[in-house]
């Protein structure tokens, strides 16, 4: 046992200052432990929320040493014996006492994004999905709402104003575990999360990363393929159609016999320009990839000055008529 | 006077936990404007903690299994106590509340063939838990929670306000329920309670109420309970008029954590023995072998090598005796320390790391891993885990009328581990997913129709409000009052040495002597600083509630005398076929004190008595029954 310097926040919206405290440590606790020694023998109104003290909750968010993170998780032996350990609450949110913020930005958000759309005809019991379908959602559910990579997002950590039009990690991985649920009804997950979530403001910092309790990886895994794909989606109806239809391996390799942006068949007048609708069509060619099979959002490590053409780098304008399943309906001479 | 907000709901669900969320899903369904209570936030229930899956006879691993297989595993793990109307309920309903919360969007783990998969648990004769991993609590709870959303966007489409017809009352405690008439007249009027955020005091007004508040936990010092189990839900339905049954059965599961303190009490899954890991004494013995009562002999290996081979082949063996019901599992961990063959820190080894490939440990135990690397640096796939009996389940609870939940005084409904009966003696790892599930959708159902019956909606009345406020202000207006801390401490005290694991009877006659001490105490409580977000105050406010149920504990326990599931006498060591016949009712007396009373449990119907093998039977029954 050896007692330890503490300096935690105390106060409320009106404002508050660090106390000084010394305090007990016992071999193996963590430093929800030492705030709840402070509470039962010093500051019985020390507030703080916390419930299962075992990581599985995600209540006990706090900023020690000035990170995000969960009291229950900080072993206390990570610490000098010397160091002075700070507790503050969670910056991002506004203070109700103490170490409590006022979370609900994170509920409304919640709130306002479109449900799990189950599928029409398929009936309970009958769901089927392969568990490496269901594996990458997964990932996505282990979210124990900490909220600590909202906290830590500096999108609004000190920006109150992009809060309305923000909605944070925790909202994009929701996005990304729906986009990818194996039955989910709607396709319009990345269109909301840009249009309605706010995708756009995140710069791929990683800082949610980081601080996850959980080890998600919430950029990799769901902002840059949210990304990606709303960049190669939002310029090609094809690819929209194909991904209503087909599983995501088949969609490079199938070609679609009829074009599928035509409704119904196509006639041709005599003597027209010579249009091959049955030709095999390949997939947007996207955005370049580096090795690590990320796009470049960095613009020094691009080799042009400018966003990348929607419809890929290599196509130079214009185009000869004969390589489109395009038919002018004023002839061959338009 | 003090400010008072005030809410109309139809249906008022206090807890919001998986139980609790099922109901107001139900209630809402079937149209009615719900409230949903919550101690903490939206999303933090303590069904997070569940790890290891929810028992459904689905068949999807094992075709042979069905409901009633689920039922019969379910009576014998609880020792033939449980309201077997209950048991049959639940085991019947139990699949279709797992496939509809696929169509609320939960991922479960698959089999080959793209069903939810299932796996082996302790008592349950096939693989029945449908899981995710080992946080099968964390997607039911988010499925739940995200199902509410759903429904309160449908309303915003309709009615154009998100919170029309479900409103989530989060970080929001209800200390008192409010009643309208006296005796036979008496009913739900609505619920009495305070914002922890600003302490600023709310009342429900609502015809039916229902509790899903949890357990008892924080009565105990190593418990994998969070602070929000001070058994409200048991006491708010004492005080208003309604029962517990079988209050002395509390389970300890048989693998927490014992050290480090970081996670003491943090439970260890069955579902690592399930995955084969084995227990261990300071010895290095494995000595679960020597600890299969006669009742179990037929279905468990006598050799470790028949157990390993259980693993890859549980056609053609049987299963390894650390698979035993979590009851023997706890007593024989507990016989071991205690004959000088534990830790120092008083627990015995569970070793998995030796038996399983650090990969295969990785991929079946994720969260498991992970949380004992980070809380406690402790490697589960390098190095034993030291573990000990950790109280975690209330099997006893509030008497319900088995098919509609319904708690004995109208308005009131009660469901998910607040509720008894369900698990006799002993729960089943598994069943208390389903049980929330199955219970906490006809509490819903059953509330909202009483709420279509009604000619009148009752009133509310004022002089309880004004005492209710009074109770809830003492504590900080009361001068040099008593630390609640040390209150708690000095509580769990008392229960963990004398209303542990193995009772006697002198350490309960001594438990209750000092339990009445401490209720003077408790009446003298004090708090201080204000109202807004004070943890002091709201421990202060708990503790009558967690006071009042460790009393019908300590009073049932004293009054059985035999040993059975969670509840084990020393000097009565034997199960006996005529204390099975009764159940122990706790009310509350005029005076506030605990009344004990013994009521016959129901007969089971012949259909359901012809499940079991009259040589099974014979085990827990009386001649005259088996006749």
């Amino acid at each position: 046992m050896t007692v330890r310097q503490f300096k935690v926040w105390r106060g409320d919206e009106s404002g508050g200052q660090l106390n000084d405290y010394q305090v007990e440590v016992n071999e193996g606790e963590v430093v929800l432990d030492i705030i709840h020694r402070l509470q039962a023998t010093q500051e019985p109104d020390l507030a703080c929320r916390w419930n299962c003290k075992a990581g599985k909750c995600g209540s006990c968010s706090m900023e020690i040493n000035g990170m995000p993170r969960l009291g229950c998780m900080t072993r206390m032996s990570t610490f000098e014996e010397d160091e002075t350990i700070t507790v503050t609450p969670l910056r991002t949110f506004p203070v109700i006492r103490d170490l409590v913020t006022d979370v609900s930005f994170n509920y409304q958000k919640a709130l306002e994004m479109p449900a799990f759309a189950p599928p029409k005809d398929v009936e309970p019991g009958e769901y089927r999905m392969q568990q490496v379908d269901v594996e990458r959602s997964q990932e996505f559910r282990k979210c124990i709402e900490c909220f600590l990579c909202q906290n830590t997002c500096h999108v609004v950590r000190d920006h109150e104003e992009n809060k309305l039009a923000f909605s944070g990690p925790r909202l994009f991985i929701r996005a990304a575990e729906l986009d990818m649920h194996p039955l989910d009804a709607r396709g319009d997950r990345k269109e909301i999360a840009q249009q309605q979530q706010g995708l756009g403001y995140c710069n791929i910092t990683k800082c949610c990363t980081e601080v996850c309790p959980e080890h998600i990886k919430i950029t990799d895994n769901a902002i840059i393929p949210m990304k990606e794909r709303v960049v190669d989606r939002r310029y090609d109806p094809l690819v929209v159609f194909g991904r209503k239809i087909l599983r995501r391996d088949q969609l490079t390799s199938t070609a679609v016999a009829e074009p599928a942006v035509h409704s119904g068949p196509v006639t041709v007048a005599e003597g027209a320009a010579p249009v091959n609708f049955s030709r095999p069509l390949s997939g947007p060619p996207g955005p370049e990839v580096n090795a690590a099979g990320h796009v470049n959002l960095n613009e020094m490590l691009s080799d042009r000055a400018a966003a990348a053409s929607p419809f890929g780098d290599d196509i130079t304008f214009p185009v000869d008529p004969k390589t489109l399943n395009y038919y002018h309906p004023g002839g061959a001479d338009h | 006077m003090v400010n008072i907000e005030a809410h109309a709901y139809d249906v008022v669900v206090i807890g919001a936990g998986g139980a609790g969320l099922r109901a107001a899903i139900e209630a809402r369904l079937a149209g009615k404007k719900v409230a949903i209570i919550s101690k903490s936030l939206f999303g933090k229930a303590h069904t997070v903690m569940a790890e290891g899956g929810a028992a459904a006879a689905m068949g999807n691993v094992n075709s042979n299994d069905n409901w009633q297989v689920h039922f019969r595993d379910t009576m014998r793990g609880g020792k033939f106590l449980n309201n077997y109307r209950m048991a049959e309920l639940h085991a019947k309903e139990a699949p279709d509340r797992i496939w509809e919360l696929e169509t609320y969007g939960a991922l479960f783990d698959r089999t080959k063939d793209g069903k939810i998969s299932q796996r082996n648990f302790g008592g349950h004769e096939y693989p029945r838990l449908a899981h995710v991993g080992d946080r099968t609590g964390l997607e039911l709870i988010r499925t739940l929670q995200q199902k509410i959303v759903s429904l309160q966007q449908e309303d915003k489409a309709k009615f154009g306000d998100y919170q029309a017809r479900i409103r989530v009352f989060a970080e929001c405690t209800i200390t008192e329920l409010l009643l309208e008439g006296t005796g036979a007249k008496k009913r739900i009027a609505g619920a009495f309670g305070y914002y922890r955020e600003s302490g600023e005091f709310v009342v429900f007004e609502a015809p039916a109420v229902v509790l899903a508040t949890g357990g008892v936990g924080r009565s105990y010092k190593v418990t994998s309970n969070s602070w929000e189990y001070t058994g409200d839900g048991h006491a708010l339905a004492l005080r208003a008029g309604a029962k517990l049954i079988n209050m002395e059965f509390l389970q300890f599961h048989p693998t927490g954590m014992v050290w480090p303190p970081s996670v003491r009490g943090i439970l260890v899954t069955e579902s690592v023995r399930g995955d084969g890991g084995i227990l261990k004494n300071s010895e290095g013995k494995r000595f679960m072998f020597d600890y299969v009562p006669d009742v179990f002999r037929k279905q468990y290996a006598e050799t470790p090598e028949e157990g390993d081979r259980w693993y890859t082949d549980p056609d053609n063996n049987r299963r390894p005796p650390e698979l035993l019901p979590r009851d023997e599992v706890a007593r024989a961990i507990n016989s071991e320390v205690k004959a000088g063959r534990g830790t120092k820190a008083g627990g015995v080894y569970l070793d998995i790391a030796s038996r399983r490939p650090a990969a295969e440990i990785l991929k079946r135990l994720p969260s498991m891993y992970h949380q004992f690397k980070e809380l406690a640096d402790v490697d589960i796939t390098a190095q034993p885990m030291e573990v000990g009996p950790t109280c975690h389940y209330v099997m006893g609870g509030v008497e319900v009328d088995p098919d509609t939940a319904s708690a004995g005084v109208p308005g009131l409904y009660a469901a998910g581990e607040v509720s008894g009966g369900m698990h006799g003696s002993n729960r089943l790892g598994g069943n208390s997913l389903s049980d929330l599930l199955v219970f906490g959708k006809r509490a819903g159902e059953y509330a909202a129709s009483y709420t279509d019956e009604l000619a009148a909606r009752p009133k509310i009345d004022d002089t309880q409000v004004a005492a209710a406020v009074e109770a809830a202000l003492s504590p900080l207006t009361r001068e040099g009052g008593e630390n609640p801390y040390t209150l708690q401490s000095d509580l769990q005290d008392v229960m963990g040495t004398l209303v542990g694991i193995i009772r006697r009877k002198g350490e309960l006659e001594d438990s209750l002597r000092q339990l009445a001490e401490l209720r003077e105490r408790i009446q003298k409580v004090g708090a201080t600083g204000g109202r807004r977000y004070n943890p002091g105050w709201h421990l202060a406010l708990d503790l009558r509630n967690m006071l009042v149920v460790s009393e019908c504990t300590a009073k049932a326990a004293l009054e059985r005398e035999e040993s059975r599931g969670g509840h084990t006498r020393e000097d009565f060591p034997k199960m006996s076929a005529t204390w099975r016949k009764v159940n122990l009712i706790c009310s509350l007396s005029t005076e506030g004190g605990v009344d004990l009373a013994h009521q016959p449990i129901p007969t089971m119907t012949p259909e359901l008595l012809g499940l079991f093998e009259q040589s099974e039977l014979a085990k827990y029954m009386t001649e005259e029954e088996l006749s």
